[in-house]
């Protein structure tokens, strides 16, 4: 599951909707485990229309949880015709957010408690029936 | 005589003559993704692979046409005939020949040949090229990267089934602009896919529905149903973020590291624009109310391949206090291995909710496309889902010997659009009235 996915993710759970809680979801660093895949190109036009999709406050939420606490507080912003240092933050941005996923690991809902695990990179948000 | 003085052109396009229900809906959805929303479809016609439309330039042709996959090129439309004779009385007196002999006339160039049903094998392409030279172009002939090409398109009327006719019926001549995306329904040819399954959906019709559903590049499609990811990749070869997500692990895991949706996504050199499929049921959706979607692209579970099933105990009194269950002083329900209980739910109520879900995530003028099975002696307009924000714009149908599916979709328009709806109780009471009537027969 790649870093953006924890972007996208709520707690399913239909009654924590109306709570704040359940976005983003908490991402215990002790036991998920991160690998980096370089072989995603790098496509900076396409990851700049990705970018306007992101709530930022929550990139780093998950990177501290993760133990990435380096993110700058607001979300980097690009002249039209793209210099060289934007390129570079766009190549850092690129490696966080789709060439580093979790392969392994555990994620909670802050609101209600609830569990997800992420095996073999494929997060499980199936729920019990009393939650579903 | 300067482009912007001869105002619009005839334009050419050679049209597939397959998938006939789903190609004029192609044709303009691409057209709507560029603005070209004045096209004048007069001259379209189902039975015939030829078109010929005024556009404003080259440009609009090649947006319109390069992502097309039931079109095969379009080109700049110089004249016709029923023979060369007649071809070539059709071009000299063209309104804009003099115009594009000038303007080409210094460019390098070749000639193609391209026949519609039937070929012409013992005729002499040099001498019939040599019958062009009033054209006078003075460019160099350059087989490998011409600056324009020339194609002279033979049709021919088949004498019967099995016999086909040699000599051309008719002929078109135009300069080539755009061909289009028709070969990637070969390279996505499920035969040559690392990872496929029972559900995949075949390239050619996965990749139209990616053109009528309006993938855009740099946008985000949800397949809710990924199965394989037939949609996916489709929606990843034009250009779109593409998510997953299915109820049935299996399917998404698929079969090691080579055989899975992202190693299809490798294959094909799509690789950043797949982000995740995820296990989950698409009416416990956990993909966050703020993301905006732009496009849902699918093909439901209809009960026939795999069974509909939504989250929820079928039998609610035998999981009373199961929440309380632990293993090893664990709650079991928070185990790394637990399964959780599926319940069936009925096709009606699941594209209900995938309809709602698409009124409320996809931005207006969003599209929302899947597929829908139909027995072919049923009422369908008793069947196709309704929603009250949602326009149904399209209800293409591809048939099969004893049942048929179509291809549905639809557009946000929001609110205060109010259409007609039907609900699935509503829907399966008509459904019903109708089987109930008809058993008096
Ligand atoms: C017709 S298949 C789609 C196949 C897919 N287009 C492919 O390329 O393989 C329908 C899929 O829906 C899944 N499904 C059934 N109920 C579901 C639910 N409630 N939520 C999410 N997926 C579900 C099934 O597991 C199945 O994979």
């Amino acid at each position: 599951m790649k870093f953006l996915t924890t972007n996208f993710l709520k707690c399913p759970v239909k009654t924590c909707d109306t709570s704040n809680d359940n976005f983003p979801l908490q991402y215990n660093g002790e036991k998920c485990q991160l690998i980096q895949d370089e072989s995603i190109e790098f496509n900076p036009e396409f990851l700049l229309n990705i970018l306007d999709r992101i709530d930022w406050a929550a990139i780093i939420i998950v990177a501290r949880d993760l133990g990435n606490k380096s993110l700058p507080p607001t979300k980097p912003s690009f002249s039209p015709e793209l210099s060289d240092d934007d390129l570079i933050v766009l190549r850092d941005l690129h490696t966080l957010l789709l060439q580093t996923s979790i392969v392994d690991g555990e994620m909670k809902c802050k609101n209600c408690g609830h569990i997800y695990f992420i095996k073999n990179s494929i997060p499980n948000l199936l729920l019990p029936p009393h939650l579903a | 005589m300067s482009a912007s003085q001869i105002g619009k052109k005839q334009y050419l396009v050679y049209l597939a003559q397959v998938h006939i229900n789903f190609r004029r809906a192609e044709l303009e959805s691409l057209a709507d993704i560029c603005g070209l929303n004045d096209l004048d479809f007069s001259n379209y016609k189902e039975d015939s692979p030829f078109f010929i439309v005024e556009l404003d330039n080259d440009t609009q042709a090649k947006e319109w046409i390069k992502r097309s996959i039931l079109s095969r090129a379009i080109y700049e439309y110089w004249g016709e005939g029923k023979d060369l004779t007649e071809l070539h009385q059709s071009i000299k007196f063209g309104t804009n020949i003099e115009h594009y002999k000038d303007l080409y006339k210094n460019d390098s160039f070749k000639f193609e040949f391209e026949s519609y049903r039937g070929s012409n094998k013992k005729v002499n392409r040099i001498s019939q090229i040599e019958t062009f030279s009033y054209l006078a172009f003075k460019g160099k002939i350059n087989m490998k990267s011409p600056d324009q090409v020339y194609t002279l398109i033979e049709v021919f009327e088949p004498v019967s089934d099995n016999e086909p006719s040699t000599t051309p019926s008719h002929m078109y001549f135009g300069r080539r602009v755009q061909i289009s995306d028709r070969s990637s329904a070969d390279v996505f040819d499920l035969k040559k896919r690392p990872y496929k399954g029972t559900t995949s959906f075949e390239a050619e019709l996965s990749l139209i529905s990616a053109n009528i559903a309006q993938v855009k590049p740099g946008s985000i499609m949800y397949d809710p149903f990924a199965g394989t990811g037939s949609f996916l990749c489709a929606g990843g070869h034009y250009g779109a973020l593409v998510i997953g997500s299915d109820i049935d692990g299996r399917m998404i895991r698929g079969k090691g590291a080579q055989h899975d949706i992202s190693s299809n996504f490798k294959y094909y050199g799509d690789t950043d624009k797949f982000l995740d499929v995820m296990t989950m049921d698409f009416t416990h959706n956990s993909l966050r109310n703020s993301l905006g979607i732009d496009t849902i692209l699918c093909d439901p579970p209809y009960g026939i391949r795999e069974s509909i099933k939504v989250l929820g105990a079928k039998d609610p009194e035998r999981f009373v206090g199961k929440e309380n269950v632990e293993i090893d002083g664990q709650k079991a329900y928070l185990l790394r291995d637990y399964i959780p209980t599926k319940k069936p739910i009925s096709l009606d109520l699941l594209l209900d909710s995938l309809l709602q879900f698409a009124s409320e995530r996809l931005p207006i003028n969003g599209r929302l496309a899947f597929w829908m099975p139909t027995a072919n002696d049923e009422n369908i307009e008793t069947l196709v889902p309704l929603h009250k924000n949602l326009e149904l714009k399209y209800n293409c149908v591809q048939s099969f010997n004893k049942w048929s599916r179509r291809l549905l979709v639809y557009i946000n328009r929001g609110k205060d659009y109010n259409g007609p709806t039907n609900s699935g109780l509503q829907r399966s009471t008509a459904d019903f009235r109708e089987r109930y009537f008809k058993n008096f027969n």
